[in-house]
């Protein structure tokens, strides 16, 4: 069951109204948009947007940039619900738009759609779209969903038929994260990895392609052939900055509008708010801060072990002193926002007593310096995440401490992001790690490919179980998750996996992260959306109040 | 002989800087790792796609090959042409380092020849104290109190940036290079007044300027024909070894003041594993190094006659 959003405009209409309450235009009436594109907004970005095809790998600042260039079929609201943007409607059972049987889609377009350069946008795109993703020599960023799309047909130019190899319900939340690319640029290239488009892309969205100076910033222009209600701006300036003590800087100066992404550090949180003419809001994100621990390795299978190092975590103090109490602690692999939360899972103790007094039972004695031994196995293990990531490396101090009064020794072997994320994260081959991971994909729960037993890289699955979790009543409730289009039942199946994951301990769940944004006062229709991975989602909507 | 030397010289720095990048743990997909959606067979796919699976000599020879072909590969970050990425980079740091090492030469010179003209006067104790604590001070630190007093405080000077967005006048320009160029001249300014301090005092014994005083020439004409013209020389050699360091950038002014130079670029390409983009900015140094001590020994010979190239 697909709760179908309202019209496109009264959706707008109160994400507008959202803004207007983050932009400091409080209770008052929300001021009205300008007629035509008018004035700039410069995001500051600490990191680079360098890839600029839609379907290629990128990181959060590129979706940043995507979101405003192109065009999904539909997209993703922050309350998790889809609204229409290329498609006329929501494919549903319901509708018609899914087969009763969950394997054949039908998607209605909208007519009169132009891409930047005059072309009509038409079903052939969407076809093209699919294809292309599929395509071998194509270095798509994932085929997840898309690799079951079979028999592609275009009924008209504003309709597509599709038949799906096997049901999967998440295909809904994927396609509102695939944007849509034009035939007519990327058919006829020689090499489609390195087509001219990468450099100068051509989309359906609210803001057209300008020019990029490489290092410095990249600037969008206003469509003003744009088929929804926007664009208000007439530039849209993503500016790179990578220190983030000179963003707040140059948010404080005024030489940047927004703070996007990372944004203002924890410790600047107080001090930001106190700014004048700025106004500073905490937007909660999606990525679950947790330490990983690599259940394949040594005592980290042992669940009492796990427990024991979970009550021996000071939560509350390491979310107070090291992160300036802004993320919420959590207990979940979700978002508290999704509606796929399970609030009722137990809330963690710090109770060093109690953790010693299993360890002890379990028969973990300590030595002469004070660190358990069982078997001739001292209860010492590493802990790595990204070197630098200096607010990570003050938590991992506080976790060594707290984990010493209960006899256990973590060391640090922190790594550079290159170098941690790569085959040392993926094949499992640490002890324990300090990481943020978005578990769900847009709104969508799915998370099969980081907690079935046929993830694990290490053991020759092609997921994400780094962690090596492995339950055959995870397994089952996962493949039951992905093939019913029935909400409620969905809550009921993703619920019980947390409850599961959360009392064997797959990991340390610390918080829910959160990041601190920073506007310029006036700065109308900004509203975080924590079903994408960047806040500029919707910068067709940002004007300035007059 | 020299060129085959330079050759050799270059093939040496490419296999080895190749094999050591290559080698080190790591690679350039891992930055999307953790990008939500991505699993690892799509990892996978993706370095089999790019040839990262393929052994590290044959990578070597098809890029080696390619790169006598005059292709120079694409960045893996952002699919343009290497040497594309590298010239639009070049722009910024050489408009950087030519102010900077216009202050240097200025201030510096001017403070180096004087402290050694007035040896243990009250201006070469604090010119020499100047330059230990300029040279002690962290150019990041330095900067942000820098960006603290005349932007934040005073707001007299940009907090960053080559240029304001939508403006890009020639003055505009000039007001955002003034900051950075000062606190990058600040570390240069104090080095050239130690080699020019040092080098005048090497000059300012010497026999002929002894003999010059003695024939009864102005100070004025003795200092400047006969011991900065002389003390100059080993400046030559320093500059020309500095040459490369305009691929280098200067990474932390650059990162401080938000210029898109060489040090940036050099930093990001280096964390994100960016094999062709590094292997393109080593290569173009390790050229620049030569040229660099080839351009120091031809001023050398011009400023000094009794050196003629063999």
């Amino acid at each position: 069951m697909i709760a179908l959003p309202p019209p496109l405009l009264h959706r707008r209409a109160l994400l507008g109204a959202a803004g207007a309450t983050l932009s400091g235009a409080g209770a008052q009436a929300q001021p009205k948009p300008p007629a035509v594109p008018k004035g700039q907004v410069i995001v500051g970005v600490s990191q680079e947007p360098t890839r600029f095809h839609p379907l290629a790998p990128a990181i959060e600042v590129d979706q940043g940039v995507w979101w405003n260039l192109f065009s999904p079929l539909w997209n993703v609201q922050p309350d998790g619900s889809y609204e229409p943007v290329l498609a006329r409607e929501i494919p549903s059972v319901e509708n018609g738009g899914i087969s009763a049987d969950g394997l054949v889609w039908r998607i209605r377009l909208r007519e009169g759609v132009k891409w930047h350069d005059g072309t009509a946008f038409t079903a052939e795109d969407v076809k093209f779209t699919l294809q292309l993703i599929n395509n071998p020599d194509f270095r798509a960023a994932s085929r997840t969903g898309h690799n079951l799309v079979r028999d592609i047909h275009v009924v008209s130019a504003s309709e597509i038929t599709w038949r799906m190899s096997e049901v999967y319900a998440p295909y809904l939340s994927r396609l509102s994260w695939t944007f849509i690319v034009p035939k007519h640029a990327l058919e006829k290239v020689a090499d489609i990895n390195n087509a001219p488009f990468i450099n100068a892309p051509i989309g359906t969205g609210p803001f057209k392609w300008a020019e990029r100076v490489a290092g410095d910033h990249i600037t969008l222009a206003a469509n003003r052939d744009y088929f929804g209600p926007g664009p208000y701006l007439e530039r849209l300036v993503f500016k790179y900055i990578p220190d983030l003590t000179v963003m707040y800087t140059q948010f404080r100066t005024g030489e940047i509008d927004h703070t996007s992404i990372q944004g203002i550090t924890p410790d600047l949180f107080e001090q930001a708010k106190t700014l004048k003419d700025r106004v500073v809001t905490k937007t909660p994100a999606a990525w679950i801060e947790s330490i990983t621990p690599n259940l394949g390795w040594s005592f980290m299978a042992d669940k009492t072990v796990r427990e024991a190092l979970y009550l021996g975590i000071n939560k509350k103090a390491f979310v107070g002193a090291i992160y300036y109490g802004v993320p919420d602690p959590t207990e979940s692999i979700y978002p508290a926002q999704s509606a796929f939360y399970n609030a009722d899972l137990p809330k963690q103790e710090y109770s060093p007593a109690k953790a010693n007094a299993l360890l002890d039972a379990a028969g973990w004695a300590r030595g002469t310096d004070g660190v358990r031994v069982k078997g001739g196995i001292r209860l010492e293990f590493t802990n790595s995440t990204t070197a630098g990531n200096q607010v990570r490396e003050q938590g991992q101090q506080l976790l060594m401490q707290d984990w010493k009064a209960i006899g256990a020794s973590m060391k640090i072997n922190n790594m550079p992001g290159a170098v941690i994320w790569g085959d040392y994260w993926a094949m499992s081959k640490f002890q324990s790690v300090m990481v943020g991971v978005s578990f769900g994909i847009g709104a969508d729960p799915e998370v099969t490919d980081r907690l079935a037993s046929t993830s694990i890289p290490a053991k020759g699955g092609s997921g994400r179980n780094t962690s090596q979790y492995a339950n055959p009543a995870v397994d089952a409730l996962l493949k039951e998750g992905v093939s019913t289009f029935e909400n409620a039942k969905r809550k009921e199946i993703y619920r019980k996996i947390q409850a599961i994951v959360r009392e064997e301990l797959a990991i340390f769940p610390l918080f829910q992260a959160s990041s601190v944004e920073g506007l310029k006062k006036g700065l109308t229709g900004y509203a975080p959306n924590i079903n994408t991975l960047s806040n500029c989602w919707n910068c067709g909507n940002w004007y300035w109040a007059a | 002989m020299r060129a085959i030397q330079s050759l050799i010289l270059l093939w040496l720095v490419s296999m080895i800087g190749f094999a050591i990048l290559h080698l080190a743990p790591g690679g350039p997909l891992a930055q999307f790792a953790l990008t939500p959606g991505m699993t690892e067979a799509d990892l996978k796919r993706m370095a089999q796609q790019m040839g990262l699976d393929r052994p590290l000599p044959i990578q070597y020879l098809e890029w080696a090959w390619r790169l006598i072909c005059g292709d120079w590969g694409n960045s893996y970050r952002d699919s343009k042409p290497v040497l594309a990425i590298i010239g639009g980079h070049l722009g910024a740091t050489f408009e950087l380092m030519f102010a900077s090492t216009a202050i240097a030469i200025l201030v510096g010179s001017w403070v180096g020849v004087l402290g050694a003209v007035r040896r243990y006067s009250l201006f070469d104790t604090l010119a020499t104290v100047g330059a230990m604590i300029a040279l002690s001070i962290p150019t990041f630190w330095f900067g942000l109190i820098f960006i603290y007093i005349f932007s934040v405080g005073l707001g007299w000077l940009p907090a960053g940036s080559r240029f304001t967005i939508g403006d890009g006048s020639f003055l505009d320009y000039l007001h955002h290079l003034i900051a950075p160029s000062i606190v990058l001249g600040l570390v240069t300014v104090a080095i050239w007044s130690r080699f020019m301090r040092a080098s005048m005092l090497d000059v300012i014994n010497q026999d002929y300027v002894r003999t010059a005083r003695a024939k009864g020439l102005p100070e004025r004409v003795i200092l400047v024909k006969h011991t900065i013209r002389n003390a100059i020389l080993p400046m030559i050699t320093i500059a020309g070894l500095q040459l490369p360091t305009l691929l280098s950038g200067a990474l932390v002014t650059e990162t401080v003041f938000t210029w898109p130079g060489m040090g940036r670029l050099f930093l990001d390409s280096i964390s994100y594993r960016d094999y062709p983009a590094v292997m393109g900015i080593l290569m173009c140094s390790a050229l620049l190094v030569l040229i660099g001590s080839l351009l120091a020994d031809v001023l050398y010979s011009i400023a000094d006659p009794r050196i003629r190239l063999g």
